[in-house]
């Protein structure tokens, strides 16, 4: 059904650190490799080969340069990886015709199924982040899935029981979680580091939160590593090879 | 956003056919119009075949066409679902109508209130497509306060413009139809001039900052992909903002002005030249509604587009 939870008794979702994703697209790779033979699966290419080249991804990793508000000299490039951030306000649920679309109450996960989508595309109309892509050749609509198929598979060992991109991120950027309990690991850390919602103004109540990147000033090295060798000697050897070579 | 054919030929097709039933039930009721069978017949059927082939292109727009009867179940929450059951709906008084009128030939107060209803029905279901472009927050131009007046007016205003070719066909003059159209035409103008300067002057509900949760300047320097993926193609629609100031002018001419001094014409003269001019101004409107339709589209911009730097 389209109608929405009246709560869900967790609210499972990432914890994505901009201050250390580095944007070497593991996530995205990882992710599109265990979906397209996941729940959702496939995930489609389109002409992968030839020019054109297209397919439905649930992770993309954009890159921006940010320029601080507090003036010049503190731009910073910033990766930022996009998917669907599993809304407490998901208006892609509601606008859904078919109740393909829907929220589970139990951990509060977004899901489309595939057997009743129609792929009329409204879905993703009502989605603000751009989460949602459609499977022209399957003719429905696919979206991130936070992997259920591996975070309840009790035939994996139970470390690699979390979702792939999050598995995959050699930086430690992705952080998977129960946001509705204040205690657990990932409220934590979104507490200690002012973890946000993106585009808050619009309503939606995204689960997923965004770490923004550190303030370099407080983090950076204190003192600058000196240079290696005094680029103009005094007296000695050094001085009067310098002074020969001068002349 | 991407201004598909077939929601185009779809928004437009049950606009026309709607507002050309909703005014064709009440006129009915009161007897305002000719209540020649004959007349009955080619008012409903054009108005029930430009609503039903808007149905099935809108069917044909979908990926799994085949699963269409399942979008009737989620009423309570979805505008599209809404207008499932509301067009459908509406089939009812609108059958009961055109059996009363053209097969039995009776204008009872059964027939006359299936009148009235098929026109609350048609109405109703205007709203629900309003509503479905309304009620998307990413796309400002579209959950502007004018889109759901917009989606009826123009619909009342071409289906007017064809009632009146019909009428004038049928041999009618003096009806009260032909006052009526040039009003709605002038209305729709009036209306398409303030929507067109409201949506000039929105900004997006959002900004790159808060999309990417970045205090400060935040710039696209690199996209996830080199080719164009579904979001761009589906949501990053940019040809018609090029020729916008073009496109405007033509759906002024075509849609308002033409028609409007056409109807005009016709209703102040008689004959063989009003009817010409009457019908002149329907097949003038077609194209004219089609592109202001297609504007609505193309020109829409959704908050993805902020995700890459547009």
């Amino acid at each position: 059904m389209t109608q929405l939870p009246t709560s869900t008794e967790k609210s499972l979702g990432l914890v994505i650190d901009l201050d250390t994703c580095v944007g070497c697209q593991a996530c995205v790779t990882s992710c599109k490799e265990w979906n397209t033979g996941g729940h959702m699966a496939p995930l489609t290419d389109y002409n992968p080969y030839e020019g054109g080249a297209d397919g439905v991804w649930f992770n993309r990793v954009h890159t921006y340069e940010q320029e601080a508000a507090n003036g010049c000299g503190h731009d910073r490039t910033v990766h930022f990886p996009r998917s669907c951030l599993h809304c407490d306000e998901p208006a892609c649920v509601t606008v859904c015709p078919t109740g393909a679309s829907y929220k589970r109450s139990s951990d509060g996960i977004v899901l489309v199924d595939e057997d009743k989508c129609i792929g009329c595309k409204l879905c993703s109309w009502a989605c603000p982040y751009g989460a949602r892509e459609m499977d022209m050749d399957v003719g429905v609509m696919k979206k991130c899935t936070l992997c259920i198929d591996r975070i309840y598979n009790e035939n994996l060992p139970e470390r690699d029981r979390v979702p792939a991109c999050v598995a995959a991120c050699p930086a430690g950027a992705r952080h998977y979680g129960d946001l509705a309990d204040p205690d657990s690991p990932v409220s934590r850390l979104v507490a200690e580091r002012g973890g946000v919602d993106l585009m808050p103004e619009m309503g939606y109540r995204p689960v997923n939160k965004y770490l923004p990147p550190r303030d370099r000033e407080r983090t950076g090295p204190a003192v600058t590593a000196p240079a290696l060798e005094s680029a103009d000697p005094q007296g000695g050897f050094l001085g009067w090879l310098d002074g020969v070579l001068s002349r | 956003m991407h201004p598909a054919f077939s929601v185009i030929f779809f928004t437009t097709a049950t606009g026309a056919g709607y507002g050309l039933l909703a005014l064709t039930g009440i006129f009915f009721a009161f007897g305002a119009v000719p209540e020649d069978r004959l007349f009955g017949f080619f008012a409903l059927a054009i108005a029930l075949a430009l609503v039903t082939g808007g149905l099935f292109s809108s069917v044909f727009h979908l990926g799994r066409p085949e699963r269409a009867p399942r979008a009737f179940s989620q009423w309570k929450t979805s505008w599209l679902s809404r207008e499932a059951v509301a067009a459908t709906a509406t089939y009812v008084p609108a059958a009961i109508l055109g059996i009363g009128w053209v097969i039995l030939g009776s204008d009872n107060a059964i027939v006359g209130g299936a009148g009235i209803l098929a026109a609350i029905g048609a109405l109703v279901t205007l709203v629900t497509t309003g509503m479905i472009y309304a009620s998307l927050k990413p796309i400002p131009q579209w959950s502007s306060p004018y889109t759901v007046p917009g989606y009826i007016l123009y619909a009342l205003m071409t289906g007017a413009t064809l009632l009146n070719a019909l009428v004038l066909l049928a041999g009618a003059d003096h009806s009260p139809v032909a006052f009526l159209a040039p009003l709605l035409v002038f209305a729709g103008w009036i209306f398409k001039n303030a929507a067109w300067r409201h949506n000039d002057q929105l900004a997006m509900p959002t900004s790159a900052a808060s999309a990417t949760g970045l205090k400060g300047t935040v710039r696209s320097v690199e996209w996830p992909h080199t080719e164009e993926n579904y979001l761009m193609k589906e949501m990053g629609y940019r040809v018609a903002r090029k020729h916008a100031e073009k496109l405007r002018l033509f759906v002024h001419a075509a849609a308002f002005a033409v028609p409007l001094a056409l109807t005009l014409l016709s209703a102040v003269t008689g004959g063989t030249f009003a009817v010409a001019a009457a019908c002149l101004a329907a097949l003038v409107q077609v194209p004219g509604i089609l592109t202001e339709r297609w504007l609505f589209f193309a020109e829409a911009k959704h908050t993805v587009s902020l995700y890459y730097g547009r």
